[in-house]
């Protein structure tokens, strides 16, 4: 259990409207390289209050390999069984239309310490301008209805909420807007 | 020294077939920002209006990218020599360096530390970056490095100068240096800015004051490292960055080949 912390921790800030001079990496969208069997492309746009495109924001993505492993000393299941290039994670500044986009292959279900079953999910970060704090959310998908049924995150949400946290299956992949606030608006989570 | 690492490894698996056991990190109250910080004006339509949902720690959250040295190039650390130019660029030569820890005291070894920053004159290379002042051919003003075992990390830079922002009549930002780090899990993920000690423009800054705790936000502040001065050379500023901790008790991990 968590007793007092002996050292402070450092606090947020903007990411700012500079992080294109370092962040966005030439492979950062790849979290599998193009041609990997199975790949697909998850796409959306990231929207603000008005509806309007965020151009300057940068969008993460961080999920299990297909077998539901984690290639990390803290998944106690033991090294991962995916492809070797598989690396879990994505990152991709948004374009002028606050368009963002990863290349990757669908999550495994991942097994919980209650003994449930999460659904087939990534985690996903987002950062822009006048964003204080990393905004944390989850992405599903939308041909998983039964496992999306049982899962023990989605069913803490609101229902009428639910369908924001979910990528539409689209010809060569996921479609999946993120929206900040306003109607529509995103689940975002404390983690 | 006591069993084989591959046999801890097996009876660790059968041990937590049964029942996961996972990390749970901190959860700071009242540490960050509020995401709608009405001075901060970007804030206005860029932050949740419904309230945040609490997401248990699980696999997803407990882990994460664990990116170190192949990702970095030695020169990626000496940013006055990183530009587009063949010379130095201007400005004060500074050595940034510090640690990375959790804040159970644990250094987080071969972590991925990126920055970025204006030059000396306070301009970005950046074309949304369009006040007057002067672009500098021999700064890009991105840098990478990887923290050692012990968690430290250190690059070289120039001071970066303080610049202005349409945020509100003659707005300055301080000066300051940007940095991403990635920790060891999804939950220590942090973007945040080090600032220069004594700086004048603190008490005007929306950005630096959307920290609710004034006490907190002096942990942004790096202090003056005389003893790390290089001498006919570069001044030297330390800063420490601390990441959420589990609360479990610092030890050696086994290891495992
Ligand atoms: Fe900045």
């Amino acid at each position: 259990m968590k007793t007092e912390a002996p050292l402070g921790l450092t606090p947020s800030q903007t990411v700012g409207p500079y992080l294109r001079l370092v962040l966005p990496w030439p492979d950062g969208p790849d979290v599998v390289p193009e041609g990997t069997p199975g790949s697909f492309v998850l796409s959306g746009r990231l929207l603000d209050g008005h509806g309007d495109p965020v151009p300057d924001g940068l969008v993460e993505t961080w999920q299990a390999d297909p077998a539901g492993r984690f290639n990390h000393p803290d998944d106690p299941r033991g090294a991962a069984s995916g492809p070797a290039s598989f690396r879990g994670y994505g990152r991709c500044p948004t374009d002028d239309d606050g368009r963002f986009w990863i290349r990757t292959l669908k999550p495994g279900p991942l097994p919980t310490p209650e003994g449930g079953q999460e659904a087939p999910h990534l985690d996903v970060s987002v950062f822009a301008r006048g964003i204080l704090v990393r905004m944390a959310t989850r992405c599903y998908f939308s041909d998983e209805e039964a496992a999306n049924r049982a899962d023990p995150v989605l069913s803490t949400v609101e229902e009428d909420r639910r369908e924001t946290l979910v990528a539409t299956a689209e010809s060569g992949g996921y479609h999946w807007d993120i929206v900040l606030q306003g109607p529509g608006e995103t689940v975002f989570f404390d983690v | 020294m006591t069993e084989p690492a591959g046999a801890l490894h097996a009876r660790n698996f059968e041990a937590t077939h049964e029942r996961l056991d996972l990390p749970e990190y901190e959860r700071p109250q009242g540490l960050h920002p509020p995401m709608n910080s009405p001075g901060y004006k970007s804030t206005a339509l860029r932050s949740p209006a419904r309230p945040l949902v609490l997401l248990p720690q699980r696999l997803t959250e407990v882990t994460g990218p664990l990116f170190g040295s192949e990702r970095v190039t030695e020169s990626e650390a000496d940013l006055t020599r990183a530009g587009p130019g063949a010379e130095e660029a201007i400005g004060q030569r500074i050595i940034v360096h510090g640690r990375v820890l959790d804040s159970d005291g644990r250094p987080i070894p071969d972590t991925l530390v990126e920055v970025w920053q204006a030059n000396a004159a306070g301009r970005y290379r950046h074309k949304v970056d369009t006040w007057p002042g002067p672009l500098d051919p021999n700064f890009t003003g991105g840098g990478r490095v990887v923290t050692d075992e012990q968690g430290w990390y250190r690059f070289t830079s120039i001071k970066p100068g303080a610049y202005p922002w349409g945020n509100h009549y003659n707005a300055w930002r301080p000066a300051h240096i940007h940095f991403s780090l990635l920790g060891r899990a999804f939950t220590q993920r942090l973007v945040t800015q080090m600032y220069f000690p004594d700086d004048p423009l603190f008490e005007y800054d929306p950005i630096y004051n959307s920290i609710p705790d004034p006490k907190v936000r002096q942990r942004l502040v790096s202090r003056f490292d005389m003893e790390h001065t290089r001498p006919d050379w570069a001044l030297a500023f330390r800063w420490d960055i601390v990441l959420r901790g589990t609360g479990r008790t610092p030890m050696e991990e086994p290891h495992e080949d």
